[in-house]
């Protein structure tokens, strides 16, 4: 066991745990005043569900010993975390009789949970102000099991890390997917798509104006993410080491190059460089970058993160012109940005980087490229046809969207009881008078505060 | 008694205050509100969604004043929030029939 790796995926861990509070920002300041609480709390919902998962039985389905195909983990080898826990005692310095690489089994539990969270609360950006949240946990919940547990075993479970045998996408197919531009981003991204084509459009989308209600919250969010993926990529290196340092810079540049890409992508198009712009363009850089942040040179970042900038600020108007209405533009942003980045890989790949492929213009030819298509594709018809099928049964069963009265009125009002912001601008209580509280002894209103 | 109602630009307000202190009305009352008039809305571009947004922001400007008064406040109000631009505003005046100070009860001239 190596003390510094350790001590740096457990702050990574903290750090891409980060992102999903901060991608609640980034989405909640995009939707209007009325839903943004419904909006981040998919993203707590998440947070509290799937960490619940992860420890029970989502760890083993990822990096328990494959049952067959490179396809899924054994659910009960690690069920509970069984098996991993164990250190050599005070003398030994409580060093891991588990481990995974020089890092201990719990870290590496610890920093794959958060991956699985936020992969899940990326998807609740495409049905904004219109999901019912008993059946988004629902949804969470499956999704997570059918999957992103099975998909992060494809993707992230190499032969002999936790386990003797692995995924088929590490293992066999050996596409490069450092951070999870495939398991996370190309997942997401499909999974919103189809999950947007079950709720259906929100009243008046192509009509209505729906403007950001605080783009200085997206802003702050597009900032934690940022700051948060640098655990997500270079922590990946699971080691504190030269690949954790080479891949902190090409994820740094790859996301400045990104914003540049989408600013210039609008002056050009719409006359204005917009906030909204540089913070999606930080997103989309990010997105692109992780599958290929170890595979490419710095300089090969910065054209990696250019193109996705460019590529994804024209992909967020597909929806208008094909008519889907994923809200927050999860699939211009992760799925685009994700199937860039996998497939960037293929062409910009340099020996010279730690992932030590070559891509198509560094002279390697086409290999490269076809497997990174193989895994995007298989992650991507994956992710859509068991999302769509998901959707459709809570549809059916539970009824997934809200009805149209109370999206006009607000979900936060209606589903979550509550508003966001205190808009009274009279003095007093704007109306508002308390007449219970948790308590049965406190239930009485003499105490109460009234205008 | 006259109200003088003024929609002007939110950047001129400071300019009007001014100016109607300088020729000695002794209070104002001042709201943000927002229309349109010849000057419409403008577009606004959210990752290249384009919106028309019809109403502007102005300031609305309340004074009451005597029927002398009247005209020099309204020629106070122009000459300070005029920018020579289309959206510069408007003012108009109206009669009122009764004013009272809610503290002293005193009423009409007195209550100004």
């Amino acid at each position: 066991m190596d003390t510094g790796d350790t001590a740096w995926v457990l702050a990574s861990a903290a750090l891409v745990l980060l992102m999903t509070p901060g991608l609640a920002l980034f989405y909640g300041g995009m939707v209007r005043a009325k839903s943004v609480l419904n909006m981040m709390m998919m993203s707590f919902g998440a947070l509290a569900l799937i960490s619940v998962l992860w420890v029970l039985y989502g760890y083993s389905m990822a990096f328990g010993d494959d049952v067959g195909g490179g396809l899924l983990g054994d659910p009960f080898e690690f069920f509970g975390l069984k098996g991993l826990m164990g250190t050599e005692g005070i003398d030994n310095g409580f060093a891991a009789t588990s481990l995974v690489f020089t890092i201990p089994s719990m870290a590496f539990v610890a920093f794959q949970a958060v991956f699985a969270i936020i992969t899940v609360a990326l998807i609740s950006g495409a049905i904004a102000d219109r999901a019912r949240f008993g059946p988004w946990m629902v949804f969470s919940g499956v999704w997570a099991t059918v999957v992103y547990f099975p998909v992060a075993h494809w993707v992230f479970a190499f032969d002999g890390a936790e386990s003797e045998t692995g995924g088929w996408i590490a293992n066999n197919l050996l596409a490069v997917d450092f951070a999870g531009g495939t398991a996370v981003h190309i997942n997401a991204g499909a999974a919103g798509l189809a999950l947007a084509l079950v709720l259906g459009k929100r009243r008046g989308f192509g009509r209505d104006p729906m403007r950001p209600h605080n783009l200085t919250l997206v802003m702050l969010g597009a900032g934690l993410l940022w700051f948060g993926w640098f655990g997500f990529n270079a922590g990946s290196a699971l080691s504190a080491n030269g690949q954790a340092a080479e891949v902190f810079v090409t994820t740094m540049v790859a996301t400045g190059a990104a914003a540049l890409g989408w600013l210039l992508t609008e002056k050009i198009r719409d006359g204005h460089a917009t906030s909204l712009g540089a913070a999606s363009g930080v997103v989309a850089g990010l997105v692109a970058i992780t599958p290929s942040c170890s595979a490419v040179t710095p300089v090969g970042a910065i054209v990696v993160g250019a193109v996705a900038g460019v590529v994804c600020a024209l992909a967020v108007g597909l929806k208008y012109k094909l008519g889907y209405d994923d809200s927050l533009d999860v699939v211009g942003v992760h799925l685009v940005g994700g199937l860039w980045g996998t497939l960037s890989v293929g062409l910009l790949a340099s020996a010279s980087a730690t992932a030590g492929v070559e891509g198509l213009f560094y002279g390697g030819g086409l290999g490269q490229l076809g497997k990174q298509a193989v895994g995007a594709l298989a992650v991507l018809a994956y992710s859509f046809v068991l999302t769509y099928v998901i959707g459709l049964v809570i549809q059916k069963t539970m009824g997934f969207r809200i009805s149209e009265e109370d999206e006009v009125a607000g979900i936060d009002s209606v589903v979550h009881a509550e508003t966001a912001y205190d808009f009274a601008s009279l003095g007093g209580s704007g109306g508002a008078t308390l007449v219970g509280q948790a308590h049965a002894e406190a239930r009485n209103t003499e105490g109460a505060t009234r205008a | 008694m006259k109200l003088v109602t003024a929609i002007v630009k939110p950047f001129k307000l400071d300019d009007v205050k001014n100016a109607l202190e300088l020729i000695g009305i002794a209070g104002l009352t001042v709201s943000e509100v927002q229309g349109f008039g010849r000057q419409r809305g403008h577009t606004e571009v959210y990752r290249g969604a384009e919106y028309q947004v019809d109403f502007v922001p102005k300031v609305r400007i309340e004074v009451v004043v005597s029927e002398l008064d009247a005209a020099r406040v309204v020629d106070a109000v122009v000459e300070s929030a005029s920018t020579g631009q289309i959206g510069d505003g408007k003012v108009w005046v109206t009669t009122i029939d009764e004013i009272v100070r809610v503290r002293t009860g005193e009423r009409g001239a007195d209550a100004l």
